[in-house]
């Protein structure tokens, strides 16, 4: 590198780096909001259903009868709530009082001591259909268990064709924040990269200094590496922040290599900021550049990524159009490396998709970034 | 002087007059080696909303070196689009640029390695503090690390800013910044420097120092100087003159060789015993008459021809005063394109359908003690002013003087911190909203809505002022043939052009014939032509018992008016009429005192005076 | 008066419609958005990548397998020879689980004995596990109930499940209604929080100001283009939510409309309130940005109120976007009347009334 290039990146460097720490929206973009977003997500957003309001009708307490209903009181699952009837339960799931019931008909212990295979009612509310299917799942485990139980009692095992035995792996506490913290992460790369410098470079043509800076002696390449470094280490500020805190607050383990994780969050950010330039640089209005920053970034990242919902269950359009989507590719590698370990044949493809997309919008903000007003 | 007939617009001055010395005349003549900027038969068009627009026609002209060449011409003309051609920003559609011997078009870096650009608005990085300001461009300049102290001291002493190195550039004043601006452009020393409206919105005190500081770098360092401005008395300051318009060179010779070209046709009129303002006004119905301006007590008028001025048209008991005076290159400029504007020369008085005289003889604003602090910074500082029924008021300070401030709080658009403002005997942040139909305001920017048509806009404002069938649609026809805006009727009015979106603004402020017109810097960014026809229709208001208030920078404007405050630093530094407010001061060398020179008398008087950390109030003058 | 209120409506129409890319910028994106993420936003099981080692050659386990063959929430990506197979399968993404049958599985079933098997489920994401987890207990016990009759064995009790209101479960019953709420507040957030600021950067507002029009004038006039393209756009995503995704609508409209207004001017006032307290367009964006983002998590729109802790459960009474959301869904889905959703009523009411004053009281008041 000649001298002089060398100084000039240098002077743009500082002058980047002392706007970004004297305006306090660049700031609390960088900071603020992705310690809101974790702790929001880290405590707020969780998909296991806990204490589940559940209406209980036993309409005749026998032992039978009870000691179903007793593995309800058992499980942090639910919260049940004793009714006498069951046209009183269905009232209370009408009014979203519980969100389902279990009914147990005044013959059931008669029935049972008769081996007539008693029906035990279960309803849920199926508006939110994720919950009921949780619910549906936790009921079952209940009723299996308590059928081991008087299996057990009676002196018996309980025969059942094929028993399930059942390993969750990498998670085997099913705990969704380890899961949704490392997504948070990819949504909170891709605010600080595309958003913070979506603004930039629109600002300087609004602000009259760009036309300053084109006279000067200074190249494309070194406005826009001068513009590249001090984001991209708020960036790795930002995310060393949020590691901290997925760390130290919610426990999420890292079963991969540190420096892995490093290097691949590096690149990604090195394609966010370059989404970031591309939207500065192609609209020139700050206003314009956050919109667009906003719909076509922040909010794909935030449902398309895999973050939250499954790309494999979604149709194959939709399916297709996630491979455009930087943040894909990223929340893959995290929850590999979060909870996996360093699986190079997850972390290679996917690194390679991102190479490929940072060295497009990197180089259509070179080739759109001209040192003239045309 | 026995003269030929005034060569008529459009024709070269050089056609009249032997400039004295040899002249890069601006024809296709070789380019002259030894000049710093030649360009020849350049042209440049733009493609706005799928119109074709021409910038500049076939501009030639030749640049010399080791001088102050100004490029003056009002709005539009072409003025910022030259300076970026020059400085290899924009690409010519024909012809070629040379600077300093080196082709713009094929090197452009090249080009900016070596030249200084300072662009109209100056990209200073408010959030950096002078000194980080310096040194970002240093180091773009690649400016050794040895040689920057020494450079630095240079430059801030020579724009007296040395003792503000760690002050954030976005709190200096505005004339700092454009200081600051023109130093960052020099922190290595360019052989050639393009400015393109270096002085525009700075108040004369650093309109003067700016001036020093291009004087002595032509002199010290040979520097050769090309700078664009819309004052007019600037020209003078020259050594030559490009004059401009519409996209094509006019004339380029000495400032003085344009004046000349109306010796002859400049007259000073006095008549003691009549109001200015009609006294103006008889003298504009005369046909004789290009053009009458009030100068203080007296009115200046540039002549049609070179007979001698009769004073035809004025009542004949009153004793009239004409002398000829030496022309300005001003007057040139008038008399040059006021021709053009055809419609400028008809009857530019507005006349108000109905007009109240509810508040004749009294003070229609009183302010008293007004004070405005945010945080603990006073904005305005205990001010006090009253302005009588009828009276054209103006509000005269540099920028950040507190002259907004105030205008505001008058609108009631900001709450007072202390003190008290009444508009036509109420407060208009308390008073029921029915009062604020008394008063008109146009703000300093143009402020109505862009996307909307001239119709809408009006159809608007005429419904919000509470106007209704037919008196509002009488008003918005009046509207439309008093300020010509017909044929921009279904206009997009941000499309309009700059002295018609100033048109509209005034004809929203007028419709629903207010007795109080608030005028916040009515005229900034408009050019001299377009700002005499809007002084002639503020008259004729006032004559109506229109009572005014005005804020301006610009120092001739102060003459138009019948009161004035200049403010500084938030506070009053003197009150009274224009010639009260110069007398005690001296002007150049065998010339009266302007309005100028009595601004920066009082503002260097208070600044000594804080210097000298006396009483805050101390400085109060009364005229 | 009625006259300049209805001038300023105007006027704030022609502002927000006259020019094509701010109509295409308010009509356009939400319809895309209501499509990708109508199709993208579910929790439903899929297809999901099941890889099966069946070490044993019977017919039980080649039945047993065959259920999990046909079943549509799974689909076999491959089926594996060894155990050392498993691992590197699942850790690269390759199958979301494995399904292994040991080599005994069909003679134990023969001689009555249970056959073990084992699932192995990517834990990566974990709600996904549990949904294929469920999947795959459901056919079990399916197979153990069908297969226990077949031997004349029953057992002591059974589970009879049903859903109310959503029989098969399907997730996007529950999102898509989610996101008429959704959408119908950024839209509305979006022309609300920048007419202000925009006006105050432009200038405009002063201008607005110093004429006679009273502040609560000045409220309906901003107020009145973000309610008609709130509910507009709201109306549009009903339609194309009945029509296009079929969801079912049971309840009345004329019970949901009431509340899509309520909700609409509630999403005003708070858009109105950032844009009266920014200064210029930059921060009223932030501002509604930061406004959405919490507003969109705490609403309970991709995970239950429930399930949050209770502090945050507390913040989201303050939240419009929860009242509604819970409103829309329940007249969707279970046909609820105006009797059961009374209590998240006028919380809403109370938001819009209070955000509107504040918003009404700033046009003047805010210091700068």
């Amino acid at each position: 590198m000649k001298p002089g290039r060398l100084l000039r990146v240098k002077g743009m460097i500082r002058k980047e780096w002392l706007q970004v720490i004297r305006d306090p929206s660049s700031i609390a973009i960088a900071f603020f909001l992705p310690m809101l977003l974790l702790l929001i997500f880290g405590y707020g957003v969780s998909l296991d259903a806990k204490n589940v309001r559940i209406a209980l009708v036993v309409e005749q307490a026998d032992s039978q009868s009870l000691s179903f209903a007793g593995g309800f009181y058992q499980t942090s699952y639910f919260a049940p709530l004793a009714l006498n009837s069951i046209q009183e339960a269905e009232t209370a799931l009408r009014q979203s009082k519980v969100d389902g019931i279990v009914w147990l008909r005044h013959n059931f212990g008669r029935d049972y001591l008769r081996k007539d295979s008693p029906p035990i009612g279960v309803i849920v509310n199926g508006v939110d259909a994720n919950t009921a299917r949780l619910i549906e799942g936790y009921v079952q485990g209940i009723w299996f268990g308590w059928l081991e139980q008087q299996a057990e009692r009676a002196g018996k095992k309980l025969q059942s064709p094929v028993q399930l035995e059942q390993r969750i792996w990498y998670n085997p506490e099913v705990r969704s924040t380890d899961f949704l913290v490392p997504g948070v992460l990819a949504v909170i790369m891709t605010l600080i990269g595309a958003l913070l410098t979506a603004l930039v470079i629109a600002r300087e043509w609004e602000r009259g200094t760009m036309e300053a800076l084109l006279v000067t002696r200074i190249s494309v390449v070194e406005i826009l590496l001068g513009k590249l470094i001090p984001y991209f280490i708020l960036g790795m500020g930002g995310l060393a922040l949020s590691l901290a805190m997925a760390h130290s607050l919610f426990h999420v383990p890292l079963r991969g290599s540190l420096w892995l994780l490093l290097a691949t969050s590096a690149l990604f950010l090195w394609v966010a900021l370059g989404m970031g330039f591309f939207i500065s640089t192609i609209f020139k209005s700050q206003f314009v550049a956050a919109l667009v920053a906003m719909v076509s970034t922040f909010l794909p990242a935030f449902i398309l990524s895999g973050f939250i919902f499954d790309i494999q269950s979604m149709p194959p359009i939709i399916q297709g159009l996630t491979h455009l989507i930087a943040a894909r590719y990223y929340v893959s590698i995290l929850q590999t490396l979060f909870l996996v370990g360093d699986v190079w044949s997850v972390v290679l493809p996917n690194a390679a998709a991102l190479v490929g997309m940072g060295l497009f919008f990197h180089g259509m903000v070179y080739r759109k970034t001209r040192k003239n007003l045309e | 002087m026995a003269r030929p007939a005034v060569s008529p617009l459009h024709s070269s001055p050089h056609a009249a007059f032997a400039p004295t010395a040899p002249s890069a005349a601006p024809t296709g003549a070789a380019p002259d080696s030894a000049a710093a900027l030649v360009l020849d038969q350049v042209r440049k068009t733009f493609t706005i909303e799928k119109k074709q627009i021409t910038a500049l026609d076939g501009v030639s002209c030749a640049i010399r070196p080791g001088m102050v060449t100004g490029l003056i011409g009002p709005d539009g003309a072409g003025k910022t689009t030259l300076m970026r051609l020059c400085a290899g920003l924009l690409t010519p559609d024909q012809g070629s640029l040379r600077a300093l011997n080196i082709d713009v078009v094929r090197e452009p870096l090249k080009v900016q390695a070596s030249i200084g650009y300072m662009p109209q608005r100056f990209g200073l990085y408010e959030d950096l503090t002078v000194l980080e300001n310096l040194d970002l461009y240093a180091d773009l300049q690649g400016v050794e690390a040895e040689a920057r102290a020494e450079r630095y001291a240079q430059l801030l002493a020579m724009a007296g800013l040395e003792g503000f190195r760690g002050r954030l550039a976005g709190r200096l004043s505005g004339g700092m910044k454009q200081k600051l601006g023109l130093v960052c452009t020099l922190v290595r020393p360019p052989r050639l420097l393009l400015l393109d409206e270096p002085t525009v919105g700075v108040d004369p005190v650093s309109r003067r120092e700016l001036w020093q500081i291009v004087y002595h770098l032509v002199e010290a360092e040979g520097m050769s100087v090309l700078l664009s401005t819309a004052y007019l008395d600037e020209a003078e300051r020259c050594a030559e003159v490009v004059l401009i318009h519409q996209g094509k060179i006019l004339g380029h010779d000495h400032p003085r060789a344009f004046s000349q070209q109306v010796e002859g046709r400049t007259w000073q009129v006095r008549a003691p015993d009549m109001p200015k303002r009609a006294l103006q006004r008889a003298l504009s119905h005369n046909p004789a008459v290009l053009d009458a301006l009030i100068l203080g007590k007296a009115i200046r008028v540039v002549s049609r021809d070179r007979t001698p001025l009769q004073p035809i048209g004025l009542p004949s008991e009153i004793a009239v005063e004409v002398a000829p005076v030496a022309p300005r290159f001003e007057d040139y400029f008038v008399a040059t394109l006021k021709d053009d504007h055809a419609a400028a020369n008809g009857d530019n008085h507005i006349t108000l359908r109905q007009t109240s005289d509810r508040l004749a003889g009294q003070d229609v604003i009183t302010v008293d003690n007004l004070v405005r602090r945010f945080g603990d910074f006073y904005a305005v500082d205990h001010v006090g002013f009253r302005v009588r029924h009828g009276e054209i008021f103006g509000l005269l300070g540099a920028n950040g003087a507190g002259k907004t401030t105030t205008f505001r709080m008058l609108c009631g658009l900001l709450p007072i911190s202390s003190g008290a403002c009444t508009v036509a005997g109420m407060n208009l942040r308390t008073a029921a909203a029915a009062a604020r139909a008394k008063i008109g305001y146009m703000a300093q920017k143009f402020s109505l809505y862009g996307n909307l048509s001239v119709m809408q806009n009006l159809k608007f404002f005429s419904s919000a002022y509470g106007l209704r069938g037919a008196r509002r649609s009488g008003q918005i026809d009046w509207a439309l043939s008093t300020f010509n805006l017909e044929p921009f009727a279904a206009t997009e009015s941000q499309s309009l052009p700059l002295g018609f979106k100033q048109r509209l603004a005034l004809a929203v402020a007028l419709m629903h014939e207010p007795e109080v017109l608030f005028l916040d810097e009515p005229t900034s960014g408009v050019d001299p032509l377009a700002r005499r026809e809007f002084w002639v229709q503020i008259n004729s208001l006032a004559d109506q018992g229109v009572t005014v208030l005005v804020t301006t920078h610009f120092m001739e404007e102060a003459e138009y008016c019948d009161r004035l405050v200049i403010m500084a630093d938030g506070r009053v530094l003197a009150e009274g009429t224009p010639e009260a407010m110069k007398e005690g001061f001296s002007g150049g060398v065998g010339r009266e005192a302007t309005m100028e020179d009595a601004f920066i008398g009082l503002l260097e008087a208070n600044r000594n005076e804080a210097n000298l950390k006396s009483a805050p109030q101390a400085a109060k003058a009364s005229a | 008066m009625g006259h300049r209120i209805l001038a300023l409506i105007i006027k704030e129409f022609l502002a927000l419609f006259r020019d094509k890319k701010s109509r295409m910028a308010v009509i356009v994106p939400p319809i895309f958005q209501l499509l990708v993420f109508g199709y993208a936003a579910t929790f439903d099981l899929e297809h999901a990548a099941l890889a099966i080692l069946n070490e044993d050659t019977g017919g039980f386990s080649r039945d047993l397998a065959g259920r999990f063959e046909r079943s549509s929430g799974f689909e076999v990506v491959g089926y594996l020879r060894s155990e050392a197979e498993i691992a590197p399968l699942i850790d690269r993404g390759g199958a979301l689980l494995a399904l292994h049958i040991g080599p005994q599985c069909s003679s134990d079933a023969a001689r009555g004995e249970s056959c073990n098997i084992q699932v192995l489920i990517d834990g990566r994401n974990s709600n996904t596990a549990m949904l294929a987890l469920n999947y795959v207990r459901s056919i079990v016990s399916d197979f153990n109930e069908e297969r226990a009759e077949l031997n004349g064995v029953k057992l002591p009790a059974r589970l009879n499940m049903r859903a109310w209101f959503n029989p098969n479960l399907e997730s996007r019953w529950f999102i898509v209604p989610g996101i008429i709420a959704l959408l119908a507040m950024i839209v509305t957030l979006v022309v609300t929080a920048l007419s202000v600021a925009r006006e105050r950067e432009a200038g405009t507002f002063d201008q607005l100001l110093v004429t006679p029009l009273r502040p609560w004038e000045i409220l309906i006039g901003k107020a009145m283009p973000g309610l008609l393209v709130g509910v507009g756009e709201a109306s549009l995503i009903i339609a194309v939510a009945v029509f296009w995704f079929k969801i079912p609508l049971v309840g009345q409209l004329s019970v949901l409309y009431p509340a899509l207004i309520i909700y609409v001017l509630s999403i005003i006032g708070v858009g109105l309130m950032i844009s009266s307290f920014s200064a210029t367009l930059q921060q009223a964006l932030l501002g509604a940005f930061l406004f959405i983002v919490p507003a969109v998590i705490l609403s309970g729109f991709s995970t239950p109120i429930a399930n949050m802790p209770a502090f945050m459960q507390a913040l989201t009474y303050l939240d419009p976007m929860r009242y509604f959301l819970t409103i829309v869904r329940r007249v969707f889905l279970e046909g609820a009347g105006i009797e059961y959703f009374w209590h998240d009523l006028w919380p809403m009411s109370i938001i819009a009334a209070v955000t509107l004053a504040m918003a009404t009281w700033l046009f003047r008041h805010r210091m700068y």
